[in-house]
């Protein structure tokens, strides 16, 4: 088999876990591994580290993207709220979360934290957690994170008949450094050139680890990098932007293929940003949730769903722009994504002021109408190409 | 058919008068922070830390309530249209987008005076995620220093210790810390004890005020009224003299009304005849208040008891400051309990018990667009209140000062048919 073929059969499957909502991946694994529970969380992030140490499959739910009808899930829905909740209770009133064992709802905003509630009053009997990760950015949140953290890993291996233990949580943190280190060797190489990673393999490939097993995520994404390096693409002239907006509900994979094809190559974004959450490696020590909860303090990257304490998410983007050499940013957010659009401003504003040029969009998870997209950005890239400037 | 008594102009409970003197002493003080040398924190209502701000020698300031006087006094639209044309998305809360407006064009207060810009920020992040927004976007534009109090969710109904000392100890150790450096005041925490008692003292007459609506006819309108009634609670004037005198006055007031069989003062005259009562769950309209009120008392709706009157603390259901000794821990179970922090079976439990317990014959939903800590989840949480009580409610939708988003036609619409319809079951 050739390396495109290696890597299309790769893809194929990627995009075979992307398009499933029944999620085969996470019953093929259950079916392995009998008795151990696997545990469903929403974005952004989640330490699935502590889940996994307590002997569950983390899931990544990701709301049903352009692949389910909703019908009962609009039932519980206002016309103005995001689109992700309502595929998501969709999704569960369909049966297809029935396989999960539990729910995680991380404190991302008010409406995963409403949705916590909604699991509680529709699917009674099932567990469900809210993590509240500390937006005290300091030893008293560390603190009390750290407790959550136990209670978190207490409840989940008491669901998968497993002692909470140390030794685990640490093997398990070197299993996501591994899979964290895989992820920005992703990155990079589409950074360095982007010609060899579509934003859309990027997302399949990252996407993927929502339902696998770490270890397996981390042997796909290594295997996908170390093909995509031997392929013999052509750079074309197309700009260069960062892509920021989608860190939780995700823009359908026709937006991204659409972006592209623009004359964009994106050479980031904030597409799966939960997996790539903390930066670097996380030394596991001698007590490893403690260093969980100290990595979510200082080794967190910049979101819009924490607390900007120190410095500002302006500087910090414009950082990244400059270091990526990318010729302008796009922003691209879920509609009614108060933590998103509520950004937008002052991160426009950071742009304005060190002269780089920015368009931005609304989508949601199951737009098909992609066209003005394509204008917008085919614009953006033309005006930049032709005169360096919007 | 009206069921009020006509009058002429908008009829007024005296505390009302009492209440905007209160305001104006507090604004007046706001202007002359140049010359007195007095700190100005802002911050939010839902876990407020009004003792703390007092106790401080400071003034409060609190951008929610300029935001709905700026919709009470038709000046939302343009704030809001300011904040868009800054590059504001029209899908975010729209008092984020006033207060940024109204800061644009000078931030000239409801009184007509300057507001002063804050000295410290108090993010005391209770229930609303949007609040965290917020003050990260005034940040930017005061260079203040912040204080960030990250209240838990009580997402399983019940506050845990562990919240309890979490809130505790950021007291101790960064919120107290940053009031002090920026006053210059050390803080008694003795005297910060004892004007949480007085705010108990307030605390029990309000509670004694909302729980009159259980009487038939009830006295107050427990959501159009009860606004009126929580606003110096709910503010800065809770822990001190003047708060312990207004809801004294206010509860004498009600007494009064109760005893001679009166129903809640409405613009448009007292209420002659109590035909409906109602639990509403969700804040009001502010840009249409009145218009808004009118749709229900000209049907003879009562009331009896809201939700969104408790988002600065329930103390209808017992809480009172100074409870517990630990004046902090006393604030952190503030914090935990306001209404904006309960899980949504807990706020389906309220629902619940306060349709039985006040005896009303139906609830409605106002779901405000801006609102999503409130309105995401209200859908289920309607069904889930219908299921348990055995009767119908009703859904509408409007936004808190966007007037964009109300519709007098489509709202009265929904109302009077729903109230046919719980005509229909009384008469059946």
């Amino acid at each position: 088999m050739s390396a495109e073929q290696e890597l299309e059969r790769l893809l194929d499957r990627c995009e075979r876990i992307y398009g499933d909502v029944a999620l085969e991946e996470v019953k093929a694994w259950k079916a392995a591994h009998p008795g151990r529970p696997a545990i469903g969380h929403l974005p952004v992030y989640v330490p699935r580290e502590v889940i996994h140490a307590a002997g569950a499959l983390p899931v990544a739910l990701q709301g049903g993207g352009d692949q389910v009808d909703i019908v009962r899930g609009d039932a519980c829905f206002q016309s103005y709220i995001c689109h992700l909740p309502r595929s998501t209770v969709e999704l569960g009133l369909q049966g297809e979360l029935d396989l999960l064992e539990g729910l995680v709802f991380p404190s991302t905003c008010d409406v995963i934290r409403n949705l916590s509630g909604i699991w509680q009053l529709l699917f009674q009997g099932k567990y469900v957690r809210y993590l509240d990760l500390p937006q005290a950015l300091n030893d008293t949140g560390g603190l009390f994170y750290l407790e959550d953290l136990e209670g978190l890993m207490n409840d989940v291996a008491a669901r998968a008949n497993q002692k909470p233990d140390k030794a685990a949580v640490a093997a398990s943190i070197r299993l996501y450094n591994r899979n964290r280190r895989a992820l920005q060797l992703l990155y990079e190489l589409r950074a360095e050139a982007p010609q060899l990673v579509a934003a859309d393999e990027a997302f399949l490939v990252a996407r993927a680890g929502g339902q696998m097993e770490v270890s397996a995520h981390s042997d796909l994404v290594e295997t996908f990098v170390s093909l995509a390096r031997k392929r013999n693409r052509r750079k074309e002239d197309r700009i260069r932007v960062v892509a920021i907006g989608a860190f939780c509900e995700q823009p359908p994979l026709g937006l991204l293929r659409t972006l592209e094809r623009s004359g964009c190559y994106v050479v980031d974004d904030d597409l799966n940003l939960g997996a790539r959450w903390i930066q670097g490696d996380v030394e596991p020590g001698d007590f490893p949730l403690k260093a969980l909860s100290k990595a979510y303090l200082v080794q967190s990257t910049w979101a819009s769903v924490r607390f900007e304490d120190e410095q500002f998410r302006g500087d910090q983007l414009v950082a990244r722009v400059k270091a990526l050499r990318a010729d302008g940013v796009i922003f691209a957010a879920p509609s009614f994504c108060d933590p998103a659009l509520l950004d937008q401003p002052p991160l426009q504003k950071a742009l304005t002021d060190a002269n780089l040029p920015f368009i931005s969009f609304k989508y949601a998870e199951n737009t098909g109408q992609f066209q003005g997209f394509r204008e917008q950005a085919g614009t953006f890239s033309d005006s930049l190409k032709l005169w360096g400037t919007t | 058919m009206s069921a009020t008594r006509p009058t002429t102009s908008a009829q007024k409970d005296i505390s009302m008068e009492r209440q905007k003197a209160m305001l104006a002493r507090h604004f007046q003080e706001l202007s002359k922070v140049r010359e007195t040398g007095r700190k100005v924190a802002y911050t939010f209502v839902p876990g407020n830390l009004t003792e703390l701000i007092s106790e401080a020698g400071m003034l409060g300031v609190y951008p929610e309530i300029n935001a709905l006087q700026s919709g009470m006094r038709q000046r939302s639209a343009d704030f809001i249209h300011e904040a868009e044309r800054l590059g504001h998305n029209e899908d975010v809360c729209t008092y984020v987008k006033c207060d940024i407006g109204m800061l644009t064009k000078g931030n000239i207060g409801p009184t007509g005076e300057k507001l002063p810009p804050p000295d410290l920020l108090l993010l005391s992040y209770t229930g609303c995620f949007t609040f965290m927004k917020w003050f990260e976007l005034l940040r930017r534009e005061y260079h203040c220093e912040i204080a960030m109090l990250h209240v838990p969710y009580a997402a399983d109904g019940q506050p845990t210790e562990a919240m309890r000392q979490y809130i505790a100890k950021q007291l101790r150790n960064e919120v107290i810390p940053k009031f002090e450096k920026v006053s210059g005041k050390k803080l008694d925490l003795d005297s910060l004890a004892a004007r949480l008692r007085r705010s108990a003292l307030a605390e029990e007459d309000l509670s004694w005020v909302l729980e009159s609506a259980k009487k038939k006819p009830s006295p107050i309108d427990a959501y159009f009224g009860a606004v009126y009634y929580v606003g110096p609670i709910f503010t800065a004037f809770r822990g001190g003299e003047d708060c312990i005198g207004y809801y004294r006055a206010l509860r004498q007031e009600v007494k009064s009304r109760l005893e001679h069989g009166e129903g809640p003062v409405t613009p448009d005259g007292t209420l002659a005849k109590e035909r409906f009562r109602l639990v509403v769950e969700g804040p009001p309209n502010w840009t249409h208040f009145r218009d808004f009120w009118k749709i229900f008392y000209e049907e003879g709706v009562v009331f009896v008891a809201s939700t969104y009157t408790k988002v600065g603390g329930l103390y209808d259901r017992g809480f009172r400051h100074g409870a517990e000794k630990d004046p902090l821990l006393s604030l952190a179970d503030y914090c935990l309990s306001c209404y904006t922090n309960l899980s949504l079976p807990a706020r389906v439990d309220l629902l619940e018990r306060y349709v039985r317990e006040y005896a009303a014959d139906g609830f409605i939903f106002n779901s405000i667009k801006s609102c999503k800590s409130f309105s995401a989840g209200q859908l289920v949480m309607l069904r889930e209140v219908e299921k348990r009580t055995g009767i119908p409610g009703a859904f509408i939708e409007s936004d808190l000062v966007d007037p964009r988003y109300y519709s007098q036609a489509n709202i009265k619409n929904r109302v009077e048919s729903y109230l046919q319809m719980l005509d229909q079951r009384r008469r059946a």
